[in-house]
């Protein structure tokens, strides 16, 4: 049966998921990390007790976050060259020595201090400890750096010269290559996103048990801090995103005509297209709903500015747009509705009535996975926009592959799936069994579960002991 | 002139070298897991290690990684060809890895994340094992990728390396908790490592003895002149390091099995080293051949001029940090 099926949209496939799964656990961890590092530094600064529990509280989480992240990375590194060894070869002189660096800066960083951060409270000092930690969200925010921008240069390729062999070679600048010209808004993006989705699942936390009992001072803190965050980031986020899109618009122009939906040229301004069903086949957008020139006045601030569409563009180099359409929709949906979270918790926190308006509250707990979801389709949008070619305009998706046979790919596909399903299920479910019980006055501080035996002392006392 | 490809090779090697040394005996540690009694002493066995693994790991992915920067053609031809293995290699660490923290949050559940920690690092030593011996027997190539079948991997000389690194890394594991507990754990160790030190100078000597029938190249570098004078000496080191180990096992110094252990894993390795040198693809790909361009290995040099030393020390630090045995509740 796996015979029938192409060995090309099996490694896609494959790709897509291992990458879909693995982007949730970072996207949690490093906004995770950074909040335990604000947790950790004002109990230090403050000395108030309520940081430190809320601080072991996130840590347990943290640590089954980041294990899944852990592992479902390693398995990343090695899909380049088992799945796409062509790509390998030809791209591996230009991105190879990025996520070098990015092992070398960045995992090193993470997973040498982690253990000092998860099991090191009792031996080193509260200075160190935070080193530690602070180390541990340097190195997050040093792998997106580096990951995103060896993901920029396949977006938006500069700075490289083609052997002889057919190899992309650096050119004489580093810099050039790092720093191609979509990876500063792909980056602020991506690391907001990562911000986003942390402060959502906390407000949600807090949300979940202010519902229950609205005095807890844990929950409080947590779900006031994580609206601040949506009040703040959220419309940071909405003009990053459109800065983003201006630059994709500048050097991936097919991409924006998928997102938008414009099969066709627009000479005289183009509509924005809030909902309708694409039909690639008829080339045109079922049941549209949109707003007359508001897409050139989005993109090119002039409501009557030409806007090209796909017909200006070869049939074999155009994107999928159905499902980039919906995607970016989906994203975009979600970003409002963030926005519109912060700005009802700051019409809460003006009427003093953060705390006991369970509407805001069930709001917040219904928006807690939603960061999740906006950055998987975030991320289909610009992965599959950027189609047919791994690098972009340069190397085709189809002439990357590894030399497959179809059942090879589809039975590793199938026990991926398998295993991710079962394992990472059981972990988000640990994880939401954390979350459900409420932060205690003297949160423990016991990573290992109760395997504590007489004489060994408990979680020291909150106002003098370690985080 | 400096050959920055030998350089780079050197620094491949020793990431190899790091993650064998040091993920080795963390997943020594899982194979042995159905061997230590339920309670206290897979807890300890486990606490261990925990604060440990996930630097250990990422060895690994500095030797995909730097394969990828630095010998990004032998990436491309290794990875496809050892498809399988390394796809069960993977999905074994993904399950090892979890169960870590998994464990302990499902009390309910402990046994089978126990069982998935057990098989998980059993799968992966094994394909790790099986990717050494596929790629020392040889690699079928045509132009710049594999030209081999789905299966060219599996043979008995390949099955023999898998089960000799289970063996070699249970002894690591074994000599990890000779130097790390005490008590009863300790002496369980003790137990486990004599039958495992047998079992690893067997596995060695025939790795050893069928190896240079592989491939005329290897038989050559063995047997003709000069090699011969270095090959000689190797079974003698081997066989007083064996003998040495098997005293320590039952000795005072509880640090000294792991060690001897390590020096049994360099001698193999340099072995190897003089089997394969200066081939990345033995008998197939030269390190020169599969090379990235200078200014990609000099940007590299430059972070890992840098940044080993400097992981090598924090790694240090942290390993400092939870030094001496590890009681009941992990490090105290």
């Amino acid at each position: 049966m796996l015979d029938a099926l192409d060995p090309i949209i099996l490694a896609r496939a494959q790709f897509a998921f291992t990458v879909s799964f693995h982007f949730i656990f970072p996207s949690f961890s490093i906004g995770l990390a950074s909040y335990l590092m604000v947790l950790e530094g004002l109990w230090l600064r403050t000395g108030a007790g309520v940081y430190a529990n809320l601080y072991r509280y996130w840590l347990k989480i943290f640590a089954v976050a980041f294990a899944m992240g852990v592992v479902s990375g390693i398995v990343m590194s090695y899909q380049f060259g088992t799945n796409w060894s062509v790509f390998s070869d030809k791209a591996g002189p230009v991105i190879g020595p990025l996520m070098a660096y990015e092992v070398l800066t960045a995992f090193f960083l993470e997973a040498g201090f982690l253990g000092v951060m998860l099991f090191g409270i009792n031996k080193v000092g509260r200075g160190l400890h935070f080193v530690a930690t602070c180390a541990v969200a340097l190195g997050t925010f040093i792998s997106a750096f580096w990951i995103l921008s060896a993901n920029s240069w396949m977006q938006t390729p500069v700075g490289y010269e083609i052997g002889t062999n057919g190899q992309f070679l650096p050119g004489p600048s580093w810099l050039a290559i790092i720093f191609s010209p979509s990876f500063p808004y792909r980056l602020a993006h991506t690391v907001i996103a990562a911000y986003l989705t942390t402060a959502l699942v906390v407000g949600a936390v807090g949300a979940w048990h202010l519902l229950k009992d609205r005095t807890n001072p844990g929950a409080r803190k947590m779900f006031s801090m994580a609206m601040w965050m949506a009040a703040l980031v959220a419309p940071v986020q909405i003009l990053a995103g459109d800065l983003h899109g201006l630059n994709t618009l500048e050097h991936q122009p097919a991409k924006v005509m998928a997102m938008e939906g414009h099969y066709q040229s627009h000479p005289h301004g183009a509509p924005l297209i809030l909902l309708g069903i694409p039909n690639s086949a008829a080339r045109r957008v079922d049941h549209a709903i949109e707003i007359p020139k508001a897409s050139s006045l989005i993109l090119k601030h002039d409501p009557d500015a030409p806007l090209a569409g796909l017909d200006t563009v070869p049939e074999d180099r155009q994107p999928p747009v159905g499902i980039i359409f919906w995607s970016f929709r989906i994203m975009v949906g979600i970003g409002l509705a963030m926005l519109a979270l912060g700005l009802f918790s700051l019409v809460a926190r003006a009427r003093r009535r953060l705390y006991d308006w369970p509407l805001l509250h069930r709001f917040a707990r219904l928006m807690g996975p939603s960061g999740f979801v906006a950055v998987i389709a975030g991320w289909v949008t610009t992965e599959v926009g950027r189609q047919p070619y791994t690098v972009y305009g340069l190397l085709r998706t189809a002439e990357s592959v590894s030399p497959l046979a179809a059942p090879a790919v589809g039975v590793s596909l199938l026990a991926f799936v398998i295993v991710y399903f079962s394992v990472f299920a059981a972990g988000v479910w640990y994880i939401l069994q954390l979350m459900a019980k409420p932060p205690q006055a003297h949160e423990s501080a016991d990573l290992l579960g109760p395997i504590r035996t007489a004489g060994i002392t408990p979680a020291p006392a909150v106002e003098g002991g370690r985080p | 002139m400096i050959d920055l490809t030998v350089i780079w090779a050197c620094i491949i090697a020793f990431a190899v070298a790091a993650y064998v040394v040091m993920d080795g005996f963390d997943l020594g540690i899982g194979i042995l897991f159905p061997f230590f009694r339920v309670g206290s002493e897979r807890d300890r066995a486990m606490n261990s290690i925990a604060p440990v693994w996930d630097g250990n790991e990422t060895w690994l992915v500095l030797g995909g990684g730097g394969l990828l920067a630095a010998f990004p053609l032998a990436y491309a031809i290794i990875l496809p060809a050892l498809y399988a293995p390394l796809i069960a290699m993977l999905l074994g660490l993904i399950f090892r890895g979890v169960a870590f923290e998994f464990r302990w949050r499902d009390p309910a559940h402990r046994r089978l994340w126990d069982g998935a920690f057990c098989a998980g690092s059993l799968i992966a030593t094994f394909a790790q094992g099986v990717t050494l011996g596929a790629l020392l027997q040889g690699i079928a190539v045509n132009g710049r990728g594999y030209a081999g079948g789905w299966w060219d991997w599996l043979t008995p000389f390949s099955v023999l390396t898998g089960a000799s690194l289970v063996g070699g890394y249970a002894l690591l594991g074994a000599g990890w908790l000779i130097w790390k507990t005490t008590g009863a754990l300790q002496a369980d160790a003790r137990r486990f490592a004599r039958p495992l030190v047998l079992g690893l100078l067997a596995a060695i000597a025939a790795v050893s003895a069928y190896t240079p029938f592989l491939e005329g190249k290897y038989y050559q570098r063995w047997f003709g002149y000069p090699g011969v004078l270095a090959a000689a000496q190797m079974p003698l080191l081997v066989a007083l390091t064996g003998f040495l180990l098997w005293r320590a096992i039952g000795g005072r110094r509880d640090g000294l099995p792991f060690l001897l252990t390590l020096i049994l894993f360099g001698l193999s390795m340099v072995g190897l080293a003089i089997s394969i040198w200066p081939d990345v693809i033995p008998g197939r790909v030269t390190i020169w051949a599969a090379a990235a361009p200078e200014r990609s290995q000099l940007f590299m040099l430059v972070g890992a001029a840098i940044m080993v030393p400097v992981i090598l020390a924090y790694t240090s630090w942290a390993y400092w940090v939870f030094r001496g045995k590890v009681d009941e509740a992990g490090y105290h």
